[in-house]
């Protein structure tokens, strides 16, 4: 048998921690993404899911830990058209008025050298993205006369024009209603069937949750578990199900998708 | 004096050429600073050039240079207050432009030279431009130009979502930079056009009126250019002309002449964009299309393209707006025609 060289995985991490201004917020992190790997990552609000995509992808420095992508060492890493973002944004309007065209037309940019115009095969591309988000109608329209769903996938449509191996989506499904979520699930989904590696933060999978190949759940900035997805109440429950009736002493701050119900009244 | 002797002096000639490159250039660096919500560092860099002005005027160096390097100064001051992102970043800003203004009245005192000296550069004066400040405007404003519009992917995606383009491996750092370093260049050339107090205008104004007609970034660049340039020789020709008459100052012409297209613009804005909105096809939805009914009123008239009511498109047919509510035509199997509520 021919031995072929052993693909670098998109993703690795080891011994991860982020600081924000000097106060530790995420530790331990240990991630391997393989290619063509579709992770969500999950838990609460605060618990660190944000920080960790964006310490990923260089918004964040890390305050310790190795992290490579693509078998390349971050600091030397400079092969960005392999990489697409999606960051957690509500809107993509700006001062000026811009066009769907346009916005998605900037995710060629690692695609492009200095004062060259846009190639024949950029165009394609983007308009390909475009047609993958079913916003081909809009493509000309300013994107602040968008809803906020469409925005959303107007974001996603100039992260896919760069063809990119990586995917990172920060929350894309956040305040985004269900038609809007099934196109999103379309896209990805086509995306997935390419090959990509997809890296998503999420809350809650919805109509994700059959692409999910697995689930990487954080609580208070380091990873609890990371495995086959799971259902809501296992994210979301309490970390310690306890046998006896048990009390908080300290009051507690609660997520929005967070149960209050104590485990005994029935939680599962 | 005749028109054609207005034009055949060389100080008009000269003037003529400095308001069309400065009406190009100002409007490019202007539309960056209006997507990042900036579009009032224009004014601040204008307030810091006062102090490089009279430092000219001051050490006997062409005030030109000295603006342009204590703009560049300014400029990189007011980035570095902004990328730290501290809390009254504004105030700190404020300091910066009065700091400025008033360093460059004191020093204008010291040197001894007249307050009415410093207005010209305060105000603008077009018709005193020398070949030498033109040679520099020209030069400075192909810079702004070529710069602004060569570079126009890599500006356009850093300031409309720092993030990603750091993420697109794009050094956000630099780009912040160059478009601080260019707003201050444009602010030092058109210094001589509209003058320090109003330079901002010039960046500014055009692109509010631009704005108001387009959808895309391009066209709105390509826009303000168009108004910037048809603002500045518009309001130099006509102060020129009106000058028989009364003293009329270049700048505030140009100004006024640009709010002048705002004004027009913005109607003609806000008419087509409502003409827009009203005219949006209705999404289609199947499980409320079950509950369309029969329209029970008396109809005197059958909706068509000539009826004058608002026809708007609706999946594969096309509704009228009649009285705040939506008719459909439809047809029965026996032939028989109603109007369906949409």
């Amino acid at each position: 048998m021919p031995v072929t060289a052993i693909e670098p995985h998109p993703i690795e991490l080891t011994n991860g921690a982020v600081a924000i201004e000097g106060r530790p917020v995420l530790r331990d992190i240990n991630l391997t993404v393989c290619t063509g790997e579709f992770v969500a990552l999950m838990g609460a609000n605060g618990s660190g899911k944000s920080t960790l995509v964006r310490a990923l992808t260089g918004l964040r420095p890390l305050a310790g830990g190795e992290l490579s992508l693509f078998g390349t060492a971050f600091d030397d890493f400079d092969d960005w058209q392999r990489v697409g973002f999606v960051p957690q944004r509500a809107s993509a309007a700006s001062g000026v008025p811009a066009s769907v065209w346009e916005i998605v037309a900037s995710g060629r940019l690692t695609h492009r050298r200095l004062f060259r115009p846009l190639s024949r095969a950029d165009r394609a591309a983007i308009d390909d993205a475009i047609e993958i988000v079913g916003l081909g109608e809009k493509a000309r329209d300013g994107v602040s006369t968008l809803s906020g769903g469409q925005q959303q996938r107007a974001l996603i449509a100039r992260a896919l024009a760069g063809a990119p191996e990586l995917f990172f989506l920060d929350e894309p499904t956040a305040g985004v209603d269900l038609p809007n979520q099934l196109a999103l699930a379309e896209a990805l989904g086509r995306l997935k069937a390419r090959g990509a590696t997809i890296v998503l933060v999420a809350h809650e999978l919805g109509p994700l949750e059959p692409l999910v190949d697995r689930a990487v759940v954080m609580r208070d900035g380091r990873l609890v578990y990371d495995g086959p997805p799971l259902n809501h109440a296992d994210v979301h429950g309490p970390h310690h199900v306890h046998d006896e009736r048990h009390v908080d002493h300290a009051p507690r701050v609660a997520s929005p998708l967070e149960s209050i119900t104590h485990p005994k009244d029935g939680m599962r | 004096m005749t028109p054609a002797d207005l034009f055949a002096l060389p100080a008009m000639q000269r003037a003529l050429i400095a308001a069309v490159v400065t009406g190009l250039a100002a409007p490019v660096v202007g539309t960056y600073l209006v997507q990042r919500r900036l579009a009032l560092m224009g004014d601040g860099l204008g307030h810091v050039a006062v102090t490089g002005v009279a430092l000219g005027l001051l050490t006997g160096a062409s005030p030109t240079w000295t603006a342009v390097i204590v703009a560049v100064l300014g400029a990189a001051i007011i980035e570095l207050i902004r990328e730290r992102g501290s809390a009254n970043g504004d105030v700190a800003l404020a300091l910066l432009f009065y700091g400025g203004l008033a360093g460059g009245v004191l020093l204008t005192g010291i040197s001894g030279q007249s307050a009415a000296f410093l207005g010209q550069y305060l105000f603008g004066s077009l018709l005193t431009i020398g070949i030498s400040d033109l040679i520099v405007t020209m030069a400075l404003s192909a810079v702004v130009i070529v710069l602004g519009i060569g570079l126009a992917p890599q500006l356009f995606a850093v300031a409309q979502d720092q993030e990603f383009a750091k993420v697109s491996g794009l050094r956000v750092r630099f780009y912040n930079l160059l478009v601080a370093v260019l707003a201050a260049v444009s602010v030092t050339v058109a210094m001589r056009t509209v003058g320090l107090l109003l330079v901002s205008a010039l960046m500014v104004v055009p692109v509010a009126a631009s704005q108001q007609l387009t959808r895309s970034f391009r066209a709105t660049l390509l826009g303000a250019m168009v108004i910037g340039t048809i603002a500045s020789l518009g309001g130099l020709v006509i102060s020129a002309f009106a000058s028989f008459k009364a003293t009329v100052a270049p700048g505030p012409t140009i100004v006024l002449l640009a709010l002048a297209c705002f004004t027009v613009a913005w109607p003609i804005g806000s008419l087509l964009r409502r003409r827009r909105r009203l005219v949006e096809p209705f999404p289609v939805d199947p499980e409320v299309e079950a509950l369309y009914g029969a329209c029970p009123g008396e109809h005197d008239h059958q909706h068509g393209p000539a009826c004058g009511h608002l026809a708007i498109e609706h999946g594969d047919h096309v509704d009228y707006v009649h009285d705040g509510h939506r008719h459909a035509v439809h047809v029965e199997a026996s032939g028989e025609r109603h109007y369906d509520e949409h």
